[in-house]
C-alpha cells in the first residue's frame, strides 16, 4: 500500500485501525517529500519536528490515551499562519528570521485534533500573487506539470496535496488564494465564510476579505478538516460563534434544495474553451442528478476586480506598515542617505525606509502604494469609499441571486495552470485570474474549487461552487454529489 | 469674562483632554495598565502588534467610556466603529492607531463651571464629541543619538474629550478641567493624575480683539505639553499675552495663519513654537477591519445609566437645597473630591446642625486631614462621633469654643476615643447657673471702669464695648460660660445699672 496515495480519511481511519501507525505515515510523506524537492513546496521542514509529532500521537495510541478526529494526520501549513516557535515568513525576506511566540488559533485546534504539523508551504510573498511566483524563496512549480505554476497565492499548500506530499493542508484565501491554486493543481479547495475560522495567527494581508481553509483530495475530507478548524473564538472579534456542524456526517445527505445558477458574466470573454466546456459538463451532471439550473446575474462582479485592488491594497498598506524594522523581522544594516534628498532625513525615518526596500518584493511594494494612495487625502472618496460602495452592491447581487437559487457555479479560473513567468511581468494579467474567485471575498460569502475536469494537455480544470453566508453543509453536499457521479477527484499528477 | 477696556480682547479656549481608564487590562489585549513599571514589562503579542495578531474589544473600557458620555449628557449615537489612524512612529508598534474617527461613540454633552466665593459660576462648556482609542507607547530620548522605546503605556485605554471653544479665561479652563476630574473620579473610570498622564491637556486658543473696525480673530494656537492644571492656567494666560503682543506688531489675524502647534515650557514659563511637519500628516483613516461596530441600545445606556450614582453637580444642588448651604460652601465639600463629600453626607445624617456641619468639615476636618497628608476617609475622627459633638453643642452642652477644643483632642487621641471621657477629663462642660455667670460679669463690669466709662459717654460704639466685656466674662469663666447667658445677663445688669443711676 502506497501510504502517500491515501486521502485524509483513509490516513485517520488507518491509524486508529492499528493498520499503519502515524510515524509510518509521516515518514512515507517526509521520504516523498524529499523526492520532490524540485517542486520547491515547502519553505521550512524539520522531519524530526514531524516525525516527534507522529510519534507522540502513537504513544498516546499505545497507551490507550484520548486522540482527536484527525490523531497522526500531517497537514502542511501555510507560511503565513503562526506555529510557536517556527519560522513563520510569509515568503518575505522581511519576516525571514521570525518566528512567533504564539500559535494560530487553527494551529491549537489541528494540534487539539492530534494533526501532526508538517512543513511550512510556499506562497505568494505575504499572499499577494496567483502564481507563487513573488515568493523569496522563488516559486513552486505545478506538480502536473513543473513548467507551470501551480497558482497562488497558497501554491505550496496546493501543490503539496497534489503532489501527495501531504494529505491535505492549510491555505488562505483573500481574493482565491485558495480555490485558484485548488484548481490549477487538481484538489478540492474551500474558502470558508468569513468568521467561519478564526483568523487569529494569520498574518493578515486584507484583514476583511482573508479566510482560512484546507486543500484536500476530496469532500469528506474537507469535510474532516472543517470540523477541526470552525468555530468562534474570542481572540478574533470577526469570527462567527455558529455551533460547527457535524459536517463529515452531513456531506453524505442530498442538500434539501438543489436550485443552481449558472452565472452568466462567468462564461464570457477571456474563458479558455476546454474550462468552460469541463464546467457545462459538470452542470448537466447536476441537471441529471434532478438539479434545477438557472441562468443567475451579478450585474457588479465586472467591478469586482477594481474594487478588490482598491480594498485589499489599503487594508494591506495599513497591515504590513509595522514591517519597518522597529520591533521585528528584518532590518537594514545600511540606512546610510542613499541620495542628496535623503540626507536631511532622521536616521529613524531612513533606517525603516531602507528596511522596507530591502525587505519587501516588488509586488508587494507595488499594493502598498497602491493602497496608500487609495487610503490619501483627496482621493479616499475617489477610490477607497467608491470601492466600498461596488463591495455592497456585489454583495447585493449575492443576495438577490440567492433568493431564486441554493448555489452559483462556474469556472474557478478562466485557463488552466499557465507556464512559469508568463504573466510574471503583467500584474493586471495576473490579477484577471481572480477574476471568478475574487466577488466572494468581497460578499464574505463561502467558495469551493473542486476539480470537473482535464485540458488536451492534462491539466486540471476546476469549478467553482459558491453558497451564501454559512452554507457551507449544503455546499459540501452539492460537491459531495457532483463527486459520488464522477471521478475528476480521483486523478493525480503522473510524478 | 476678560473682556474689558484693557486689554480689549476676550479669550477664546477649547479643550482636548485625554483620559486613561482605570482597567486591568489593555484596549485591545489582555497586559494590565499599571504606572510606572520597568520599560517593556508590560506587553504581549497583540499590543506590540506582532504578526497575525487580532484586537479585541475591552468591553470595561467601553462600558466606562459609555458612563463618562452619559454622565455629561451626552448623545450616544447607536451605531458606532472603529478606525485606524495610520503613521509611522516607534511608539506606535502597529503603525496605526486604533481610533475612532468620524463616528465617536459620543456626540455633544457638557460639563459646568461651578461657583466661586463671589457665587460667580454656573456657566457650562458644551463638548464636541468623546472617542475612545488605545494609547501609544513612550519615547524616551537619552543623551547623544539613540533614541529608546516604552511600550507599557501602549494600548492603554485613552479616552478623548473634545470641548467646544466655549472657555472664556485661563481660571475657567482650570475649573473646567478641576470638575472634569471630579466627575471622572465619582465615576471610578480614571484616577485623573496628570503627572502620571492619566490625565493630559491640549488647549486650542486665540483671542477676539476688540478694535475700532470691529472684532478681530488671532490666528488659533494649539498649546501641548501641558502638565499640570496649574500649568494649563498659566499657559493660557501667557499666550493670550504674546498673541496679543504678537498681533499689535504683525496685525496677522486667523485668516492670515495657518494653526501652529506651540509647547509650554514649565520652567521658562513660556510657549514655543514647535517644529512643524514638512508635509500636513494624512492619517489614511479607514475602518477598522479587524473590529466589530458597536451597536449601544437604549437598554445598555440605561443600564450604565443606573450604575451610575450622585454626579457633582447634582450633590452639590442637593447640599443648597436640603442643607441650606452657600453654593460656595456646597461646591468646597464637593470640588475636594468624594470622600469630602461623603464625610459630610455621614455627618449630616445623624445631626441637622448642617451650617457647624459645613464649617466644621470644611475647616477642622479638611485643614487636618490635608496637614496630616491623609484623605477624609482616613480621617481618625468618623463622621458619627463629629456628629455626636456638633449635636452637643447644638443642645447648648458646650460652647463653640469647647466643641473645637473637644474636637482636638479627640483628633489626637485618634482612632478609639472616647469623647465622653474626653469631655469629662478635660472639663469642657458649659456653665449655663446664672449664679457664678452674674458673679463673673459684676467682676468684669467692676474691673473695667474705661468701658463703664465709654459705654456712658457713648464715646465708642457700645456693640464693641459690650463684646469686650463678654470676652472678659468668658476668660473668667475659663471660655466654659454659655455664651448666649452671658450676653443675655451681662444686657440685663446693665439696664439695671443704667436705671438704678
Amino acid at each position: 500500500m502506497q501510504l502517500t496515495n491515501l486521502t485524509a480519511t483513509e490516513v485517520v481511519a488507518g491509524i486508529s485501525a492499528r493498520k499503519f501507525n502515524a510515524e509510518e505515515v509521516a515518514k512515507a510523506f517526509l521520504d516523498r517529500t524529499a523526492k520532490l524537492k524540485n517542486l520547491n513546496i515547502y519553505v521550512h521542514l524539520d522531519d524530526e519536528v514531524v516525525l516527534n509529532q507522529a510519534r507522540d500521537v502513537d504513544r498516546r495510541l499505545a497507551a490507550g490515551e484520548a486522540v482527536g478526529p484527525l490523531a497522526g494526520l500531517p497537514v502542511a501549513i501555510k507560511d503565513l499562519l503562526c506555529v510557536q516557535g517556527e519560522p513563520t515568513t510569509c515568503g518575505s525576506k522581511m519576516l525571514a528570521n521570525f518566528r512567533p511566540p504564539y500559535n494560530a488559533t487553527v494551529i491549537e485546534k489541528l494540534k487539539a485534533a492530534g494533526a501532526v504539523l508538517y512543513g511550512k508551504a510556499n506562497m505568494d510573498e505575504f499572499a499577494m500573487g496567483s502564481s507563487t511566483e513573488n515568493s523569496c524563496y522563488g516559486p513552486t512549480l505545478n506538480p502536473w506539470d513543473p513548467a507551470r505554476i501551480p497558482g497562488g497565492s497558497s501554491g505550496g499548500s496546493a501543490a503539496a496535496v497534489a503532489a501527495m506530499t501531504a494529505p491535505v493542508s492549510l491555505g488562505s484565501d483573500t481574493g482565491g488564494s485558495i480555490r485558484q491554486p485548488a484548481a490549477l493543481c487538481g484538489v478540492v479547495g474551500l474558502k470558508p465564510t468569513y468568521g467561519r475560522v478564526s483568523r487569529y495567527g494569520l498574518i493578515a494581508f486584507a484583514s476583511s476579505l482573508d479566510q482560512i481553509g484546507p486543500f484536500t483530495w476530496n469532500v469528506p475530507d474537507m469535510a474532516l478538516m472543517m470540523e477541526a478548524i470552525s468555530g468562534g473564538d474570542p481572540k478574533d472579534a470577526t469570527s462567527l460563534p455558529d455551533a460547527v456542524p457535524a459536517y463529515s456526517q452531513e456531506i453524505e445527505k442530498r442538500p434539501e434544495r438543489l436550485r443552481i445558477g449558472v452565472v452568466k458574466e462567468f462564461f464570457g470573454e477571456g474563458l479558455d474553451n476546454e474550462v468552460a466546456v469541463a464546467v457545462h459538463n459538470a452542470i448537466e451532471v447536476y441537471r441529471k442528478l434532478g438539479a434545477e439550473i438557472k441562468e443567475v446575474s451579478l450585474p457588479h462582479s465586472k467591478y469586482g476586480i477594481a474594487a478588490y485592488y482598491i480594498v485589499a491594497p489599503a487594508e494591506a498598506s495599513s497591515n504590513l506598515a509595522r514591517y519597518d524594522g522597529t520591533l521585528f523581522g528584518h532590518r537594514a544594516k545600511d540606512f546610510s542617505p542613499a541620495d542628496e534628498a535623503e540626507k536631511d532625513l532622521p536616521a529613524l525615518v531612513r533606517m525603516m525606509m531602507a528596511t522596507r526596500a530591502e525587505g519587501f518584493g516588488a509586488e508587494v511594494k507595488r499594493r502598498i502604494m497602491l493602497g496608500t494612495y487609495a487610503l490619501s487625502a483627496g482621493y479616499a472618496d475617489q477610490y477607497y469609499n467608491k470601492a466600498l460602495k461596488v463591495r455592497r452592491l456585489i454583495r447585493n447581487d449575492f443576495e438577490t441571486a440567492f433568493k431564486d437559487v441554493d448555489f452559483l457555479i462556474g469556472p474557478t479560473t478562466p485557463t488552466p495552470a499557465f507556464k512559469l513567468g508568463e504573466k510574471a511581468a503583467n500584474p493586471l494579467a495576473m490579477y484577471l485570474s481572480d477574476i471568478y474567485t475574487i466577488t466572494t471575498n468581497l460578499a464574505g460569502i463561502p467558495g469551493l474549487s473542486m476539480p470537473c475536469g482535464l485540458s488536451s494537455e492534462g491539466l486540471p480544470i476546476g469549478m467553482q461552487l459558491v453558497g451564501p453566508a454559512m452554507s457551507e453543509t449544503a455546499l459540501l453536499q452539492a460537491a459531495r454529489l457532483f463527486e459520488r457521479e464522477t471521478d475528476w477527484h480521483t486523478k493525480r499528477p503522473n510524478i | 469674562m476678560s473682556t474689558s477696556a484693557n486689554p480689549p480682547y476676550t479669550m477664546i479656549v477649547g479643550l482636548e483632554v485625554h483620559v486613561q481608564l482605570l482597567t486591568e487590562s489593555k484596549m485591545f489585549s489582555w497586559t494590565g495598565t499599571e504606572f510606572g513599571l520597568a520599560p517593556n514589562t508590560l506587553c504581549d503579542p497583540v499590543n506590540l502588534g506582532m504578526p497575525g495578531t487580532l484586537p479585541v474589544m475591552n468591553g470595561k473600557a467601553f462600558n466606562m467610556a459609555l458612563k463618562t458620555a452619559i454622565a455629561c449628557g451626552c448623545t450616544i449615537p447607536r451605531y458606532t466603529k472603529w478606525d485606524r489612524k495610520n503613521y509611522f512612529y516607534p511608539d506606535l508598534p502597529k503603525k496605526y492607531q486604533i481610533s475612532q474617527y468620524d463616528l465617536p461613540f459620543s456626540l455633544g454633552g457638557s460639563l459646568p463651571i461651578p461657583a466661586d466665593k463671589e457665587g460667580n459660576g454656573g456657566k457650562t462648556i458644551r463638548l464636541t464629541r468623546i472617542h475612545l482609542e488605545e494609547d501609544t507607547g513612550k519615547m524616551v530620548h537619552t543623551s547623544g543619538q539613540e533614541s529608546e522605546v516604552d511600550l507599557n503605556r501602549a494600548g492603554t485605554p485613552l479616552m478623548e474629550i473634545v470641548s467646544e471653544p466655549d472657555i472664556r479665561s485661563a481660571a475657567d479652563a482650570r475649573l473646567c478641567l478641576e470638575e472634569l476630574r471630579l466627575t471622572l473620579r465619582y465615576l471610578g473610570v480614571s484616577d485623573c493624575e496628570m503627572q502620571e498622564g492619566s490625565l493630559r491637556c491640549d488647549a486650542n486658543v486665540n483671542l477676539h480683539i476688540d478694535t475700532p473696525a470691529g472684532k478681530v480673530a488671532t490666528p488659533i494656537v494649539e498649546i501641548k505639553n501641558l502638565n499640570s492644571f496649574r500649568s494649563v492656567e498659566r499657559a493660557l494666560l501667557y499666550e493670550a499675552d504674546r498673541q496679543y503682543k504678537k498681533w499689535k506688531e504683525d496685525g496677522l489675524t486667523i485668516s492670515d495663519a495657518p494653526k501652529e502647534t506651540r509647547g509650554w515650557s514649565d520652567p521658562d514659563g513660556i510657549t514655543k513654537l514647535q517644529r512643524e511637519k514638512e508635509t500636513a500628516a494624512d492619517y489614511r483613516y479607514f475602518p477598522e477591519p479587524d473590529l466589530l461596530p458597536v451597536v449601544v441600545d437604549e437598554e445598555w445606556v440605561e443600564r450604565l445609566r443606573a450604575e451610575i450614582g450622585e454626579l457633582p453637580r447634582e450633590r452639590r444642588q442637593r447640599f443648597e437645597s436640603t442643607f441650606g448651604l452657600s453654593p460656595y460652601d456646597a461646591n468646597v465639600l464637593v470640588e475636594q473630591g468624594k470622600d469630602v463629600a461623603d464625610y459630610f453626607d455621614a455627618v449630616v445624617a445623624l445631626t441637622d446642625q448642617y451650617k457647624m456641619a459645613s464649617n466644621w468639615v470644611q475647616q477642622e476636618v479638611l485643614r487636618t486631614a490635608n496637614a496630616d497628608g491623609i484623605s477624609v476617609a482616613d480621617f481618625p475622627v468618623k463622621p458619627a462621633m463629629l456628629a455626636n459633638l456638633i449635636a452637643r453643642v447644638g443642645r447648648g452642652e458646650l460652647n463653640n469654643q469647647q466643641g473645637r477644643e473637644v474636637l482636638g483632642k479627640l483628633i489626637e487621641t485618634g482612632a478609639g476615643a472616647d469623647i465622653d471621657q474626653i469631655i469629662e477629663a478635660g472639663g469642657f462642660k458649659m456653665v449655663s447657673d446664672e449664679g457664678p455667670i452674674r458673679e463673673a460679669i459684676q467682676a468684669a463690669l467692676a474691673s473695667n471702669p474705661k468701658a463703664m466709662e465709654d459705654l456712658k459717654t457713648g464715646k465708642k460704639k457700645p456693640d464693641a464695648v459690650k463684646g469686650f466685656l463678654r470676652g472678659q466674662v468668658m476668660k473668667a469663666t475659663g471660655g466654659k460660660a454659655n455664651p448666649a447667658l452671658v450676653g443675655q445677663l451681662m444686657d440685663s445688669i446693665l439696664a439695671e445699672l443704667e436705671g438704678g443711676a
